[in-house]
């Protein structure tokens, strides 16, 4: 009987030593990827952001300047802040209400759903360079395809992405194109939601746009908070559609954060205070997801509570 | 038995409402795919758009009102624009690009998941929280660092620095891999241990052919980001010789008034492969998921 317990444990814990050894060798890639990618830059990053930095001379220990400066003395990063903002605050709800909508006519159970999914989702996988060189041409004051139309209708219109004033609706425009992702986000959540709910408000008379309202954007509300979460981190990353088609033109007016981030470091070498930008940022990312989540807490309804 | 006879002979007035209610169906129907066709065209515009132009002779590109549909269709836009550019040697680039960064994340991610959802080890937890928790880290943050080691190892203008953190595991697809190997029944790997099959052999000969649609869906995502990628080679290459499509596209830059037909043509070259892959993804991707979904 000991020696049996004995052997089982031994042989137990030889079990063990053998998945300790095989589990970290086949997650070894990871591991290493987790430290040398991303553990070692974040510090490193952190440690740039206090350092006044050009790569052609080491380091140099400058305290709080970079972030003092950026909060008081240079105007383009509010500039790039409140275009950053512009963008986001018109994109991402124009973004919901355009793939919910998409995604509620999808849900109709037409004929043909998968064969409109692929149309709506397929600007999604466009490359950047690509859809950005191509809507530079629809955008074409001259003989862009929007003017013509605009023309048609005996309208004059604007210089779109060239003209300050309308850089930014442009940009808006061109993203709110590319809204499948969300669109197929959506149309997961729409089949997932309780069909015998909707026929009990059938019974009960409930107009579709009560339906609607009373019950399919309660069920869709973790979708709505996840999109628009992801949306937002998105925004400040908005940068090769900025950086192809106006270089941050005309006048500043689509220069974006990442834009600024990216010349920061990449154009004027100023790498700890690229840095000191990184780190503002993902304050301000994770201050509004806060804030998301605080204020829609008791809006967002999660099945079976 | 009157209400019976009510029930089997509905009455003319019954009839008249459920007649509407069949009538108003269809209309609904109607309008759902008149709006669906309308809305279908807003979006598939833009691609006509640039297939036309790409098309079509200067003088049609120039006309106003526009030329929608180009006669004669001619070719010689992407003869032009492939010429503009070192169109071969870009491609070349970025398929170097996309082959060893599908093959590094494939062979990284699943194995790291296999460790994750098939071996138990003190601190898998651990390892799965941190990566779960470095997705929400901004690119922009590590983004420096990660250049400032390229140029200490002295990879700067060379793909190394797009390629090789792809052999690291990417912890979306680790997560994607690992939800997939925990669908897979364990009988079929404890018998393979009980005949004396290694983890290797296990990992190798039987989760990953199980594991195919999954793969395929992760080979064709890291495709996708990486024919598409811009910030990395606009970072990373300098010379010419190096770019990748993404970046050699800017070449026409300055140029773009005269040469929007080119500039269309290596477009829509540009695009067409993301859209082939599209078609395969939808049904791998399908594919996976249904597969999960059955044995889940």
């Amino acid at each position: 009987m000991a020696t049996a317990a004995i052997l089982r444990r031994r042989r137990y814990s030889r079990q063990q030593r053998h998945d300790l050894i095989a589990g970290v060798l086949f997650a070894l890639p990871a591991i290493l990827g987790v430290l040398i990618w991303v553990a070692y830059p974040i510090l490193a990053s952190v440690y740039f952001s206090f350092t006044s930095y050009s790569i052609l001379q080491p380091p140099r220990w400058s305290g709080l300047e970079n972030y003092v400066t950026l909060l008081t003395d240079d105007p383009l990063f509010y500039k790039t802040l409140y275009n950053t903002a512009f963008i986001a605050v018109f994109t991402i709800p124009l973004s919901i209400v355009i793939a919910m909508a998409l995604a509620m006519l999808l849900n109709l159970k037409v004929r043909g759903q998968a064969f409109y999914r692929t149309i709506f989702y397929l600007p999604t996988i466009v490359p950047f360079v690509a859809s950005s060189v191509l809507w530079l041409w629809i955008f074409n004051p001259q003989y862009g395809i929007l003017n013509t139309i605009l023309w048609y209708m005996s309208i004059q219109g604007p210089g779109w992405i060239s003209d300050p004033a309308w850089s930014k609706p442009s940009l808006i425009i061109m993203n709110l194109w590319s809204v499948g992702t969300w669109m197929v986000i959506y149309l997961a959540g729409l089949q997932d939601t309780p069909q015998e709910l909707y026929e009990a408000a059938e019974l009960d008379g409930a107009t579709p746009w009560q339906k609607t309202i009373h019950l399919t954007l309660p069920f869709m509300s973790p979708y709505i908070l996840f999109s628009m979460i992801l949306m937002l981190i998105g925004v400040f990353q908005y940068f090769t559609q900025v950086f192809v088609m106006t270089n941050g033109g005309p006048a500043d007016s689509t220069r974006v954060y990442a834009m600024y981030l990216y010349q920061n470091a990449f154009v004027f070498f100023k790498m700890g205070y690229a840095s000191a930008m990184a780190w503002i940022m993902f304050v301000i990312v994770v201050l509004l997801t806060v804030a998301i989540f605080r204020t829609s807490a008791r809006r967002v309804y999660y099945g079976g509570q | 038995m009157a209400n019976l006879s009510t029930v089997s002979k509905p009455s003319a007035q019954q009839q008249t409402a459920i007649r509407s209610l069949r009538r108003r169906r269809r209309i609904g129907a109607i309008a759902t795919h008149a709006a669906l066709i309308a809305l279908s065209f807003v979006f598939i515009l833009p691609f006509l758009w640039l297939l036309s132009t790409s098309l079509k002779p200067d003088d049609q590109i120039f006309a106003f009102p526009p030329v929608w549909i180009p006669r004669p269709v001619i070719f010689d836009h992407y003869v032009r624009g492939m010429n503009f550019i070192p169109f071969w040697t870009y491609l070349t680039n970025t398929l170097i690009y996309c082959g060893a960064t599908i093959f590094g994340t494939v062979l990284s991610s699943s194995m790291a998941a296999y460790s994750l959802a098939r071996i138990n080890w003190p601190g898998k937890n651990i390892l799965f929280a941190i990566l779960i928790g470095i997705m929400v880290v901004p690119g922009q943050v590590t983004l420096i660092p990660q250049f400032l080691i390229f140029r200490s190892l002295g990879w700067i203008d060379t793909l190394l620095p797009l390629i090789v953190p792809s052999f690291f595991g990417v912890p979306f697809f680790i997560f994607l891999l690992r939800q997939f190997f925990l669908t897979i029944p364990r009988e079929l790997s404890e018998a393979a241990r009980i005949d004396g099959a290694g983890e290797w052999t296990i990992y190798s000969q039987i989760m990953l052919p199980l594991a195919r649609p999954a793969l395929a869906t992760v080979g064709l995502f890291t495709f996708l980001n990486a024919w598409n990628d811009f910030l990395g080679p606009l970072v990373y290459l300098n010379s010419q010789t190096n770019y990748t499509l993404s970046i050699g596209l800017q070449q026409f830059r300055g140029q773009y008034d005269s040469l929007w037909g080119p500039l269309m043509a290596v477009t829509t070259v540009m695009t067409i492969p993301v859209i082939v892959a599209y078609f395969f993804a939808q049904r791998t991707f399908i594919q996976g998921i249904t597969l999960t979904g059955i044995k889940g």
